[in-house]
């Protein structure tokens, strides 16, 4: 089976004054089979919001390559990306930063569908649909991100992602801000998208329960490199490197 | 405030805000009518001599008195806002404009056009203001336009580094990151996400640089470099009667005093609007 993203020797790297330059991301490579959920994990400053942000090109590699569906989008600009976004999309780590505090979530939920030209009626009513799926009442549309919390802020955010119907979803720490209740509920949903439309998700998250149950793979991530990878329950269970030791301990 | 306030509290506090707003928003529309129909409501003829009733104080018929030449200094003070009101409006409407045009088509694609155009601004912002306008003044002569003239050239880098700023911190969030994600593109980006964020900040100094352009415009004239005599504005008048302030000092209190309320009530008007831009006061 062909995967539907493919990373290789992707980096990133950020000048310093004086100093050497600093790799955020060092050659890494891996690659997202479709209908697959493959979880990226590594402690705070190892890289992984980074990973996204390079995958949707919202910012540019230093070095290596992005493949989506086969297709080279390392180099593609500004329009060019457009139809890319159709089949990738990310839900952010900071929920209410991701949404324009002068426009109600409903006009952020709906904005991919109303730059393809599709009718008013027709997305608010998708995006009413979706957002009851995430657990969300349609009245939320008409709310300011202020308006909400940050937990309901982040089911929209889920809402707005699957909005287009994408391939591939990135989750940035999608479910961090949420009670396990609800976490549990949007990883059902999650899970269930998934079985019905194919979707593959690249999960990246700090808490290795939650990767153990609902991922397919697993990366470890440390300063940048991978450190790991393989089945969830071998890398959490049976660590090899150093790191995915320590890394286990202090959680379990 | 990150407290949570209720959305009662929120809604009492927003209505008081707004009730302000409306106030200012009342005078400031006076004083614009005024100025646009100055000539319509003035009694007497601001420019019609009568030296018979040359410096008479403050009367049923004169409600300000009259100056050197007989001349209703009450008519005078209303047609001078045509000029110092008027001339205020049209400089800051332009200035603004135009800054923050650049200034956000600087930060939102920042590389060459940014940092010529930056520098330019620098420049224009190094001529002390009054040097420069005494500059043009010499140069294309004296006069009300030319006055503007000046003052624009010096003031509209002010509105474009607000502008600029702001986009590039906005350009870094993640809204317009989840906005690029949506597909829009660069117009998209600036119409529907950027400039309405950066209006409020825009507006806020727009309006407080409402006063300070009409202090300076008036300064202009006060030096002889803005509206020339005998062409009623507020800084001229002021200018033509200050050597009678001890003992007509009507001449130049009315005109001073007219300066002072516009003044502050285009400042109160910017700080009302500053808090009512304020997402956090602007619930349900
Ligand atoms: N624009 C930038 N300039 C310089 N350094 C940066 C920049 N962006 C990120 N970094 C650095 O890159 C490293 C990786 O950051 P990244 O945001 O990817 O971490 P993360 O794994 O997502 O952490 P967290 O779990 O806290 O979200 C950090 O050390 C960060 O300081
Ligand atoms: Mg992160």
């Amino acid at each position: 089976m062909d995967p539907v993203l493919k990373v290789t020797d992707l980096s990133k790297s950020f000048s310093r004054a004086g100093k050497k330059d600093f790799f955020a991301v060092d050659h890494v490579s891996f690659a997202l089979m479709s209908g697959e959920i493959l979880g990226i994990v590594g402690e705070s400053g190892s890289g992984k919001s980074t990973i996204a942000k390079l995958i949707t090109r919202l910012i540019d590699a230093t070095g290596g390559k992005i493949e989506i569906e086969g297709q080279d989008i390392t180099g593609l600009k500004g329009r060019e990306m457009i139809p890319v976004y159709g089949k990738v999309q990310m839900v952010f780590q900071t929920p209410k930063g991701s949404f324009d505090p002068r426009r109600t979530l409903g006009d952020g939920i709906c904005e991919s569908l109303r730059n393809q030209g599709v009718p008013k009626a027709e997305r608010e009513a998708k995006a009413r649909a979706l957002l009851e799926q995430c657990g969300l009442p349609g009245e939320f549309l008409e709310r300011y991100p202020h308006q909400v919390s940050g937990g309901q802020c982040q089911r929209a955010a889920i809402a707005r992602a699957l909005m287009c119907d994408p391939k591939i979803l990135i989750l940035d720490e999608a479910t961090s801000s949420l009670d396990v209740t609800v976490q549990k509920q949007i990883m059902e949903l999650l899970q269930e998208l998934q079985q019905k439309k194919e979707l593959a998700y690249l999960f990246i998250c700090h808490n290795l329960a939650l990767v153990q149950q609902f991922c397919d793979r697993v990366i470890v991530l440390w300063d940048g490199k991978i450190v790991e990878q393989g089945l969830p329950d071998d890398v959490i269970l049976r660590p090899k490197s150093e790191y995915a030791k320590r890394l286990v301990e202090a959680v379990f | 405030m990150n407290r949570p306030v209720t959305v009662r509290v929120q809604k009492v506090k927003k209505n008081r805000i707004r009730t302000r707003l409306f106030f200012f928003l009342f005078l400031a529309v006076i004083l614009v009518l005024v100025s646009f129909f100055a000539d319509q409501i003035v009694p007497y003829d601001p420019y019609a001599q009568d030296l018979g009733l040359s410096r008479q104080p403050p009367s049923p018929a004169h409600f300000m008195g009259t100056d050197q030449y007989g001349r209703d200094v009450f008519s005078r003070v209303v047609v001078g806002a045509k000029a110092s009101v008027f001339s205020t409006l049209v400089l800051v409407c332009v200035t603004s404009v135009f800054g923050t045009v650049t200034g956000t088509l600087c930060g939102y694609f920042g590389r060459e056009i940014d940092s010529v155009v930056m520098r330019i601004s620098d420049v224009c912002l190094a001529f002390p203001g009054l040097v420069f306008a005494l500059a043009i003044a010499a140069l294309l002569g004296g006069g009300m336009s030319n006055a503007v003239i000046a003052l624009a050239v010096i003031s509209w880098p002010k509105y474009a580094r607000v502008a600029r700023g702001q986009t590039l911190a906005l350009k870094n969030s993640d809204f317009v990151a989840a906005a690029k994600l949506a597909g829009d593109n660069s117009a998209q980006m600036i119409l529907r996400h950027i400039l309405p964020n950066i209006l409020g900040p825009i507006l806020v100094t727009a309006m407080l640089d409402i006063g300070t352009m009409m202090m300076e415009l008036a300064g202009l004239s006060f030096l002889g470099l803005g509206a020339q005599p005998p062409v009623a504005e507020w800084g001229n008048m002021m200018s033509g009667g200050r050597s009678m302030l001890q003992t007509y000092p009507w001449l130049v209190l009315s005109p001073g005093v007219a300066i002072f309320l516009t003044v502050v009530t285009f400042n109160l008007l910017g700080d009302t609007v500053r808090d009512y831009m304020d997402p956090k006061n602007s619930g349900s």
